[in-house]
């Protein structure tokens, strides 16, 4: 650095911490150095957000949050905006893609045990985020006012309204009218690129502060802070973010940029899960869609809503949908407190364990399924059957993790 | 361990049996290919005589028809029925007032119409028109059952009345096979009036996103560039990563 830079950027460190902070967050944070490919989905949610932001900035500059213009001027977007196919399609392959990327991140800090201490903060910041990420999706989804918005909005509203005491009132609260119309679009809108984003924006940097408090958990599930070089204090299995991670996630940035401008470019609509078909008929309050499906990340949790066919312990059956619908999001943040596991990678734990999260995976992917599909009895039964598998792989972790086989933890991270 | 694999692996195929049998109709393939430029001239023609008169493409300029190699004066000359200007949107002859004193319904928009009910469905349902004196249009159709609209094309395929058989189901069981047949041919023989369909159904998917051609053709580039960054990203990581070990 010339001298005069060096004057100059004295100058700001006296004022502001610039180097500082670098330091302590990039140069200087010791991350450790085995991380493998599920380490990628971090950073890659972070740039899935940065797309989000700026593709939505631009989305509404046309966009017109009207109940009789919406549906107009996103097509308008799609077709007279220049290159307004290409913000759309970025703004709505990201969302989806956000679920893949935040999906596969928690599937991680599962397999590596990345909500135990001392991450159990972290990882509930983390929950808050999601559910902040799913109220995002949810309000961005009526934003167009196709049929599925309307009818996919219904459907939840309808959810919020069967709350005991508070729903009613709730509802017409966060909806602004006593239906679903101009009034509600309004603050749906207000809601997606208002508030979410800013509480949204916050959490992810406490996230990221709270990481780097704690420090990266890694593939062996072991502190690398417990082995520090006695001479510089550095942990001796650790290296700088900057440049070692910088430059391998840019190599992750690539390789996911390639899957989604494949899908942007190639197969927006993803054959209706991105975007639904029947989103292409403008709302319509008088004709209810034969078949409400929403899009695909929220399917688990509606095979979990619909597998509810009983009145139980005086809770009408469209309660315990919606308490299963809650709990089966909400029972995460009880991660770190039900894992009694002695080691926190799956690469020590035991059978019962992998058989576990095996099983959860399987419940997962077939409750999605049957999610997108009409119900039928059977597939009630199956939705019924799963919702339970899914439920026990949280309930019984207490007792499975504990009478687990596990192998020794090493004192230094493997490959 | 190998013993709960196949346990797991059991689990996961059981959605499968689960298959509910759908009575659905099926629906022919759509012989069509947006890169065609002909047929999609062709295809126009064939929307702004037919369906523009009640139907509307609300989001469509007619201008953006220079996409299929056609000049403006040609638009405004062989294409423009309702007295507007090139720079305007597809607006139906008729208003929404007089369409649904008519037909009960409105009929819908057409712009992104091939994006919700797909390419095959409309090369179906513009195939399936049958005599039906019980409707009040007099036509019903085997796609959609109780269709609001007339079949349009009728002077083009001609009529065509329904059949029913009852037949074995192979299970034991009975059901009903419906089929169609030409009561008073039109002017065009059956080839050329799937040809015509095929032409005007091509013209609604390339309707349904004008972008679309434009798309793939920036995503080989865009895809390209990217696998070559890459390969330059992964050499830099590699050169970086050279001493940890």
């Amino acid at each position: 650095m010339g001298k005069r830079a060096t004057n100059l950027m004295g100058w700001i460190d006296a004022r502001l911490p610039v180097t500082a902070k670098w330091k302590l967050h990039l140069s200087e944070y010791y991350a450790p150095k085995n991380f493998n490919f599920w380490y990628y989905f971090g950073s890659l949610a972070m740039l899935v957000l940065v797309n989000q932001l700026i593709t939505g900035i631009f989305l509404t500059m046309n966009y017109k949050p009207d109940a009789l213009q919406a549906f107009a001027s996103v097509e308008y977007i799609m077709r007279d905006v220049e290159f307004g196919w290409l913000i759309r399609y970025m703004h709505s392959t990201g969302a989806s893609m956000f679920f893949v990327v935040v999906y596969l991140h928690m599937f991680r800090g599962m397999m590596y045990g990345s909500y135990r201490k001392p991450r159990e903060l972290l990882w509930l910041i983390g929950m808050m985020i999601f559910f902040l990420l799913m109220m995002l999706a949810f309000t961005g989804y009526i934003l167009p006012w196709g049929q599925m918005s309307f009818w996919g909005a219904q459907v939840i509203l309808s959810m919020v309204g069967a709350i005991p005491v508070i729903g009613e009132p709730l509802k017409d609260l966060i909806m602004g009218d006593y239906m679903l119309s101009d009034a509600a679009l309004n603050r749906f809108f207000a809601y997606h690129v208002v508030t979410l984003p800013i509480l949204l924006i916050t959490l992810v940097v406490v996230h990221v502060l709270a990481l780097h408090e704690v420090g990266s958990n890694n593939p062996d599930g072991i502190e690398i802070k417990k082995n520090k070089d006695p001479k510089t204090g550095i942990p001796v299995d650790g290296i700088p973010f900057h440049p070692y991670y910088s430059v391998k996630d840019i190599v992750g940035v690539i390789g996911f940029l390639i899957v989604f401008f494949g899908i942007i470019f190639f197969a927006p609509e993803m054959g209706g899960y991105f975007l639904e078909y029947n989103n292409f008929i403008p709302a319509d309050s008088l004709k209810t869609p034969d078949h409400i499906a929403p899009v695909w990340y929220f399917t688990p949790y509606y095979s979990m809503l619909r597998a509810a066919t009983v009145d139980f312990l005086g809770i009408s059956a469209k309660l315990w949908g919606i308490i299963l619908m809650g709990g089966s999001v909400a029972i995460f943040c009880l991660l770190p407190w039900l894992d009694r596991s002695p080691v926190k990678s799956i690469r020590y734990k035991g059978p019962y364990f992998k058989f576990a999260l095996t099983l959860f995976v399987i419940s997962v992917f077939v409750l999605g399924w049957l999610g997108t599909k009409t119900p039928t009895p059977l597939f009630t039964t199956l939705a019924q059957i799963f919702t339970v598998v899914y439920f026990a792989f949280f309930l019984l972790m207490p007792w499975y993790s504990k009478i687990d086989k596990t192998k020794p933890e090493p004192t230094r991270v493997s490959g | 361990m190998k013993k709960i694999k196949y346990i797991l692996l059991a689990l996961c195929l059981l959605p499968i049996t689960a298959f509910a049998a759908g009575v659905e109709v099926k629906l022919d393939h759509a012989p069509i290919k947006t890169t065609d430029k002909l047929s999609l001239q062709r295809g126009t023609q064939t929307f702004v005589n037919y369906c523009l008169t009640c139907h509307s493409a609300d989001y469509m300029r007619y201008n953006r028809l220079q996409d299929l190699g056609l000049t403006e004066k040609q638009i405004s000359e062989n294409l423009i029925f309702t007295g507007q200007k090139t720079g305007d949107l597809m607006h139906s002859a008729m208003t929404k007032k007089e369409a649904k004193q008519w037909f009960g319904v409105p009929p819908p928009d057409l712009s992104v119409i091939a994006r919700s009910r797909g390419a095959d469905w409309l090369y179906t349902y513009l195939r399936q028109f049958y005599r039906d004196e019980s409707t009040p249009t007099g036509w019903n159709n085997l796609v959609f059952e109780k269709t609001a609209m007339p079949h349009v094309l009728y002077q083009l395929q001609g009529e065509q009345t329904l059949k029913v058989e009852i037949v074995d189901d192979g299970h034991g069981g009975k059901h009903e096979l419906k089929t169609l047949e030409m009561s008073k041919p039109g002017t065009l023989s059956k080839t050329d009036y799937d040809r015509q369909v095929a032409d005007l159904v091509n013209y609604l998917v390339y309707l349904g996103e004008p972008a679309a051609s434009t798309r793939v053709q920036i995503g080989i580039v865009v895809l390209l560039f990217l696998f070559f960054m890459l390969g330059l990203t992964y050499a830099l990581k590699h050169e970086y990563w050279r001493d940890i070990h």
